[in-house]
């Protein structure tokens, strides 16, 4: 390597540019279950990748097989292009921070993070001079001979992401690691994790079934269910543009229509023929329709709008007003800043762009019965 | 109100306790430290002669005998017991509960039963003699003899070893192996850094359940032993049933009852620290 290209990855120009992790076909069923089911990924070195799903959609048995805590039972797994699948646990160059920590609590704080570089016989004053840096980066500093039983759970938390990171690997695998803290700390860590994994420069793989969580931290989000991967994209696309009912519905709150797509540019539904931004479907292909519920505007005279309907229900809730109104033909979610009371026929707009038009699937399962 | 309501309730057990167990403590107190006719009061006079004798090298041998002979059971007890819990705690759910209860089972049954049954088959005519003799090999020749003793001891004691391990280590999460591996640790670090101190206070039940009984145990050295090596628990008995000489029963069943405290203060300091077992392994 030149010495420019290498100035230049330093200088992170040309990161998140290897492809560091490919899934190709990975499957994994348990007796005539499949988890996960012929899965294919490409994870980018310094990429933070978030697979998202409702419990039991397969992401965590996604995440322990790059761990190497499962065994595929078809397809590969390629770490900067070698075959992984028969490499143990413990030669991978992957570390994970467990949902529930595992920390090991017949030890301190110092000893549980230095046990990594223990068994790799790192010299005594390394392991000293890397401890003592990670425990400042965790904020843990002056922690070290304390019990891990006796932290808080954010603290033993941030133990975990020390144990891990202390040995410098390439990957962090993080299974809901703030599935077990509060809001208001889950808020702080999701920053916090952010920060840390701006600044060490590595990989994240990150499980979680929280939406938001996933939109907030991450580059790219894996939206799976049923163990197949629903759709791939950067936190905009999949909450702007989501590729089916599913992901519509799973990422953010969303009205989502049974429609037909007349022609490129024009939908149909309820009798009503409106300008949208999408194309490429056959002539009078059924399709589903999804409107997220910001995206409606109201006007108060009901003649300007383009569906006509009575306000049924106002909710408050901080930011804006949630409020389900009625048409002739079906309920709309709106939020809104403005209030429209109860009983009040308002007219309700919606522009081409903010109409997203989706291929109709077939429905695996609904969402709400799968969500913890 | 409610409080010293329920305090009554354990009224009964109080008067038990001090009626089956205190005050015959103190009644073998009382004859360790006195000589005379037991049956007159009068008679008693107080005396360290029972325990003088305690100290003659015939009844020391007997009593060093019985720690070395417990100490070596427990330790095979450990050596088996060990890696028998730990197949059980790694077995799938559906077969566990079959297999601890293999080992379990013989605890049903009556103990000396038991230890006839290794009478009968351990005898220089016993039954694995005739099929040594069938097969043409040699005879096996340890019973009578220490061999035997020990053998009726892990036979007898072993569940008890198995069963606190088993507990333990089934006990312990899943995923904090896996951490150990997921940081470098091979099978054998993972077990050396990580289960086996987190097993620590298994082993330590195990232990203690299992010298205990072994220690003051008089039945299968009495039946396997031939009397040959008679143990501190046949000798209690002796003085009691056949010597008819109570004090100095009694001042062996003190000095037996103040090692095994002893042993067991050793035992659960041991419990208590094994974070320092842990770092320093």
């Amino acid at each position: 390597m030149d010495i420019n290209t290498t100035k230049l990855l330093k200088q992170g120009t040309i990161k998140m540019s290897k492809n560091l992790i490919e899934l190709r076909n990975l499957t994994k069923r348990y007796n005539d279950m499949t988890a996960v089911d012929s899965i294919n990924l490409t994870i980018k070195e310094n990429e933070f990748v978030t697979l998202l799903g409702p419990s039991g959609c397969g992401k965590t048995t996604t995440l322990r097989m790059i761990g190497g805590f499962e065994d595929p039972d078809e397809g590969e797994i390629l770490f900067e292009g070698k075959l992984l699948n028969n490499v143990p646990a413990y030669k991978r160059n992957v570390n994970t921070v467990f949902q529930r920590y595992a920390l090991f609590t017949h030890m301190n704080v110092y000893e549980n993070v230095a046990f990594g570089l223990r068994v790799k016989k790192v010299s005594n004053s390394e392991i000293d001079r890397r401890v003592k840096r990670m425990l400042k980066m965790v904020d843990l500093e002056g922690f070290e001979k304390r019990n891990v039983d006796s932290l808080s759970g954010g603290q033993q938390q941030r133990v975990a992401i020390a144990r891990a990171l202390v040995n410098e690997p390439k990957v962090l695998l993080l299974d809901e690691p703030l599935g077990a803290l509060d809001l208001k700390l889950r808020k702080e860590m999701q920053i916090e994790l952010l920060d840390m994994q701006r600044s060490v420069g590595i990989t994240f793989i990150y499980v979680t079934h929280d939406q938001e969580e996933a939109l907030t931290m991450s580059d790219t989000v894996v939206v799976m269910n049923k163990g197949v991967i629903q759709q791939i994209g950067t936190p905009q696309d999949i909450y702007n543009e989501p590729i089916n009912r599913f992901v519509a519905d799973f990422i953010g709150e969303s009205n989502i229509i049974e429609g037909v797509m007349l022609e490129d540019y024009k939908v149909s539904f309820d009798g009503l023929v409106l300008d949208c931004v999408d194309k490429g479907f056959a002539p009078n292909e059924p399709v589903d329709i999804v409107i997220r519920p910001e995206d409606i505007r109201i006007v108060v005279n009901p003649d300007e709008g383009m569906i006509k309907g009575t306000v049924t229900s106002v909710v408050f809730k901080g930011v804006h007003y949630e409020m389900i109104i009625e048409s002739d033909t079906r309920e709309y979610l709106v939020q809104r800043t403005m209030m429209f009371p109860e009983g009040s026929v308002v007219g309700m707009n919606v522009q081409p762009a903010d109409i997203q038009v989706m291929k109709r699937g077939d429905m695996p399962c609904s969402v709400e019965e799968e969500e913890e | 109100m409610q409080r010293r309501g329920r305090g009554r309730i354990a009224y009964p057990y109080t008067v038990w306790m001090a009626i089956f167990i205190v005050i015959p403590l103190f009644l073998i107190l009382f004859y360790s430290f006195t000589e005379g006719d037991i049956h007159n009061i009068k008679d008693l006079k107080f005396s360290l002669n029972s325990y003088k004798k305690v100290l003659e090298p015939i009844y020391l041998k007997v009593i060093g005998n019985s720690f070395v002979l417990a100490s070596i059971s427990t330790l095979i007890c450990l050596i088996i017991g060990y890696p028998v819990a730990m197949i059980i705690a790694n077995t799938d759910v559906k077969y566990r509960n079959l297999l601890l209860m293999l080992f379990i089972v013989p605890i049903w049954m009556n103990f000396l039963l038991r230890t006839y049954a290794w009478m009968s088959l351990l005898s220089p005519n016993g039954l694995v003699n005739r099929f040594l003799l069938w097969v043409g090999l040699p005879k096996l020749e340890i019973m009578p003899g220490k061999g035997a003793v020990l053998l009726g001891m892990v036979y007898n004691f072993l569940p008890f070893m198995i069963l606190p391990i088993y507990t333990v280590l089934s006990k312990i999460d899943k995923h904090v192996i896996e951490a150990a591996n997921d940081l470098g640790g091979n099978s054998v670090i993972t077990f050396m850094r990580v289960i086996l101190p987190l097993s620590i206070p298994g082993i330590v039940s195990g232990i203690t359940m299992v010298f205990l009984p072994a220690v003051s145990t008089f039945v299968i050295s009495g039946l396997l032993g031939g009397g040959k090596t008679p143990l501190i628990g046949d000798l209690i008995e002796q003085q009691f049933l056949s010597s008819r000489n109570w004090h100095f029963g009694s001042s062996l069943s003190i000095i037996l009852m103040v090692m095994i405290l002893i042993s067991m203060a050793v035992m659960s300091r041991i419990d208590n620290s094994p974070e320092e077992e842990g770092r320093k392994i």
